[in-house]
């Protein structure tokens, strides 16, 4: 069985949790004997390089010598699409990045931080361009490859996958990593959407990423139920190299927020939540880690709830700094408003700290070893704070399980789960 | 000819409220008395007042050869006077009829046999007294909260002057014997033990209504035609239910009323087997054999161990510190700290910070109005948290620090920590208590 993907990046080149989920998805399915020619366009041209150790926006290391993908990649027929499509990136950013790179800049010196794109902007009618050119593109690859299906990751590559579809008539599977619901909040962009929606109504199967993922489908766009199938994500295992204890140097506990500043995350919800535990406790410390365009507005708030003195902002965190972060931390919290999957949290229980995830996120529906909240029941996120702060016998408990919890959370379930999916539209 | 014996437990919790950190120190409402409310009243409706009447129909039908044994923890007995006294007047009518034993146990469905031998015997004493002063008996039998039993637990019970004590027939303490006989304790053969018939019990509390049981739908003549095939000699049937099954678990609807109205007929005709109490048993039959029960065990999940309340870190906890206020709580001598102490000793409490769940899908034992385990165990020792610094005011009479909930040390948690063990604490708790004493001289 040979499988046809889009997606917008792969390693060594990862921005964001896509790249992470098409690679550790990738290397399932092969693993269950589906061949795969991955698409995606080159934005970098550095592709030949190869001792590159990429730290990616969710932290997972991979290494392009390591013998497994080495393997991986002599199997895997991978396509490179001349394109500036750059994931993620609004005006500025993509004008930025653009820039950077005509000047020069290796790919990898580059942080994509921001999930948000706007069209408003002269570079935002590029980044529409490139999709449609991409989708142009995959209409070509599929009339000279040979395959049986078609899998398109996120609605960038929506078009390619139904243009593929068109001209080969062979099945197509839309992967939903992410709607625009979660990364607008309400103020969705129209033009988004709608290549969302003709992205799912062409295709045979949507796959998405948590059963909330799956509601919002077929909520909010229409999509018939029986064609929209969860899978959940996997977590790469733990690179062992890493070390996250004795970084400490205060008495007091630290809870930590780390993510992006912005609506979907729930910032302020998290202050309100300190503000209420300081009230009783002083021997806390609280940490924003991030940055986003709610970063200003945070900070003012903190200011005038008089808890500046207990609660720090970092700024944006990267590679190591995260997990020293991590590190540091005796609770962490996601109060996201809207989550398709979230994987951060993982990554603090791998650390071995315990944590509050909303329950509006998708890796709720995953954890076990994890207090779910509302992300607005501010009282009840203080409450958990509090109490995996005091008592003694519930961050202990965490601690045990929640490491092997996440390591329970394979990839290897979720590519048997699409392998199905795919025998079922062959069969 | 064998005894049938029949045998209910009535037992509601008084369930806490979203009790936050940020009220430690200043409310001391921990009680959710709308839900308790809401649904005494629901289970009085569906359940506790039309089995009653039922039961009270067929008393007067079949005269003296129709009998039931029952035991209602004292905080069931609370909640009927609060909030629906007709149930306790109905229970009452069945007492007069001399055809219905009450029981003894501990008064607020405590698991103190397991920690504390003198929290344990006051509560019994105190159930006892309230038991004969609402249904005119002095309770001559005993059940542990959950059918917990074990070698030392039967010793504190026959020190309080009970002869006969009901549990589980659980497989492991059992083997090859059969739940159809008397027997005693080993340790103490004058005890005498009633060992729950769990298939013919289960029958009824889990599969009655369950439409892919291969047995289903079970009537009267099917149930009565299993008893009359038992083995010649075997003596007893003990069919131990929670009184929640007629009504509640089993629906109206699944024809639970009906069919106990159908068994008790067939069998009052047939005349091949008796109706007998908990105590009649004991006094007609002869113990076959002396069990060892080193271990707790309980009615509870397919281990029928203690897990269910006291398997996790959390559970061992939450019931650590609960038990480290005793002496504080006796010493006070603040009859409303002492309720609210007792109170939260309730076994329920306990079962809401279950994980077992993740495995195996257990059921709740009541209506549980936690979302997690863990929102159970954070309410739970917020709750312990305000109760301990009013305890400590109450003492000392000046303000304390809430040392309980900071401490990071747990010693008194290891003696549980041994995973999959059965605990068994008994022993050295009496130690404990025993200790405690002297200092009190």
């Amino acid at each position: 069985m040979k499988a046809l993907m889009f997606g917008w990046e792969f390693p060594p080149h990862i921005s964001g949790g896509l790249g992470t989920a098409c690679y550790g998805l990738t290397k399932a399915l092969m693993k269950h004997d589906v061949e795969i020619i991955f698409v995606v366009p080159k934005a970098y041209g550095d592709e030949e390089t190869e001792s590159i150790r990429l730290v990616n926006a969710s932290d997972v290391v991979i290494d392009i010598k390591d013998e497994l993908f080495r393997e991986m990649i002599s199997k895997l027929s991978y396509l490179e699409i001349d394109s500036t499509l750059i994931p993620y990136a609004d005006d500025e950013e993509y004008f930025r990045i653009t820039e950077q790179l005509s000047k020069g800049v290796k790919a990898e010196q580059l942080s994509i931080k921001t999930h948000k794109y706007s069209f408003k902007g002269g570079y935002g009618k590029n980044l529409m361009e490139e999709v449609k050119r991409y989708a142009l593109v995959g209409a070509e690859v599929a009339r000279q490859q040979e395959f049986d299906i078609i899998h398109s990751h996120d609605w960038l590559t929506y078009m390619a996958g139904a243009e593929a579809k068109r001209i080969s008539g062979k099945p197509l599977v839309v992967h939903m990593h992410a709607t625009e619901f979660d990364r607008s909040g309400e103020s969705v962009n129209q033009l988004v959407y709608d290549i969302e929606k003709a992205g799912m109504e062409a295709a045979d199967i949507v796959v998405a990423v948590s059963n909330l993922t799956r509601n919002v489908v077929i909520n909010r766009y229409g999509i018939p139920p029986e064609k929209v199938i969860t899978v959940h994500n996997g977590v790469e295992p733990a690179n062992t190299n890493r070390f996250v204890d004795d970084q400490k140097k205060v008495d007091e506990k630290i809870v930590t927020f780390l993510g992006r500043i912005t609506f979907q995350k729930g910032p302020e919800y998290f202050i309100e939540a300190a503000y209420k535990v300081l009230k009783r406790d002083p021997n806390v410390r609280f940490v924003m880690a991030g940055s986003g365009d709610l970063l200003p507005k945070m900070i003012r708030r903190v200011a005038s709830l008089g808890i500046a003195d207990k609660f720090h902002f970092t700024g944006f965190l990267k590679g190591d700094d995260v997990d020293k972060m991590f590190g540091m931390s005796d609770v962490y919290v996601m109060p996201s408003v809207s989550e398709p999957f979230g994987i951060s949290p993982l990554e603090a229980m791998r650390s071995n700290v315990p944590v509050i995830i909303s329950k509006q996120s998708g890796v709720a529906e995953v954890l076990k070893y994890a207090i779910k909240i509302d992300f607005w029941d501010i009282d009840a996120m203080a409450d958990a704070i509090y109490g995996l702060l005091h008592y003694n016998s519930l961050p202990e408990m965490f601690k045990e399980y929640g490491k092997e919890e996440v390591e329970s959370i394979k990839w290897d379930q979720a590519g048997k789960k699409v392998k199905d999916i795919y025998e079922s539209l062959l069969s | 000819m064998k005894s049938i014996c029949l045998y209910f437990q009535i037992h509601q919790p008084f369930r806490l409220r979203t009790y936050r950190f940020f009220d430690i120190g200043h409310k001391h409402d921990y009680f959710d008395d709308y839900a308790n409310r809401f649904l005494m009243q629901q289970v009085a409706e569906k359940s506790y007042l039309p089995a009653n009447k039922l039961l009270l129909d067929m008393i007067r039908k079949h005269g003296n050869k129709f009998r039931v044994s029952f035991s209602i923890s004292g905080t069931a007995l609370e909640q009927f006077e609060m909030y629906a006294p007709e149930v306790l007047k109905s229970f009452q009518k069945l007492a007069q009829t001399g055809c219905v034993e009450f029981l003894a146990e501990t008064y607020s469905h405590t698991l103190a046999s397991l920690k504390s031998p003198e929290e344990f015997a006051r509560q019994v004493k105190k159930h006892a007294a309230r038991i004969k002063e609402l249904f005119g008996q002095e309770p001559k039998a005993f059940r542990n909260t959950e059918l917990v039993y074990s070698d030392d637990i039967g010793n504190l019970v026959y020190d309080l002057g009970y002869r006969t004590m009901i549990t589980e027939g659980a497989k492991h303490v059992l083997g090859w014997k059969s739940p159809n006989f008397l027997y005693c304790s080993a340790s103490n053969p004058k005890l005498k033990l009633l060992m729950r018939n769990f298939q013919m019990s289960d029958d009824l509390a889990f599969r009655f209504s369950e439409q892919r049981w291969s047995e289903w739908p079970l009537t009267a003549d099917k149930f009565v035609g299993w008893i009359n095939g038992m083995k010649e000699n075997e003596e007893v049937v003990n069919i131990f239910l929670t009184y929640e099954t007629i009504g509640e678990y089993q629906w109206a609807e699944t024809g639970i009323f009906d069919f106990l109205k159908a068994f008790t007929k067939k069998v009052i005709e047939e005349a091949r087997h008796q109706f007998r109490t908990v105590t009649e048993v004991s006094d007609s039959l002869q113990p076959v054999s002396g069990l060892h029960v080193p271990y707790p065990i309980s009615w509870a999940d397919e281990e029928r161990d203690l897990t269910a309340w006291l398997g996790n870190e959390l559970q061992k906890e939450a019931f650590d510190k609960l038990f480290q206020m005793e002496e504080k709580v006796r010493n006070c001598s603040d009859s409303q700290l002492e309720r609210e102490w007792e109170k939260l000793q309730n076994s329920d409490h306990f079962n809401f910070m279950s994980t077992k769940w993740f495995s195996d899908g257990m059921v709740f034992r009541t209506v549980n109005p936690f979302n997690s385990p863990y929102d159970a165990f954070i309410n739970y020792m917020n709750v312990l948290s305000d109760l301990s610094i009013r305890v400590g005011k109450a003492c000392t009479g000046q303000e304390p620090v809430p040392k309980t909930a900071t401490k990071k040390a747990r010693p008194a948690a290891k003696v549980l920590t041994a995973k999959d063990k059965p605990i068994k604490t008994t022993r050295s708790t009496k130690t404990a208590a025993a200790k405690t004493k002297d200092k009190a001289k």
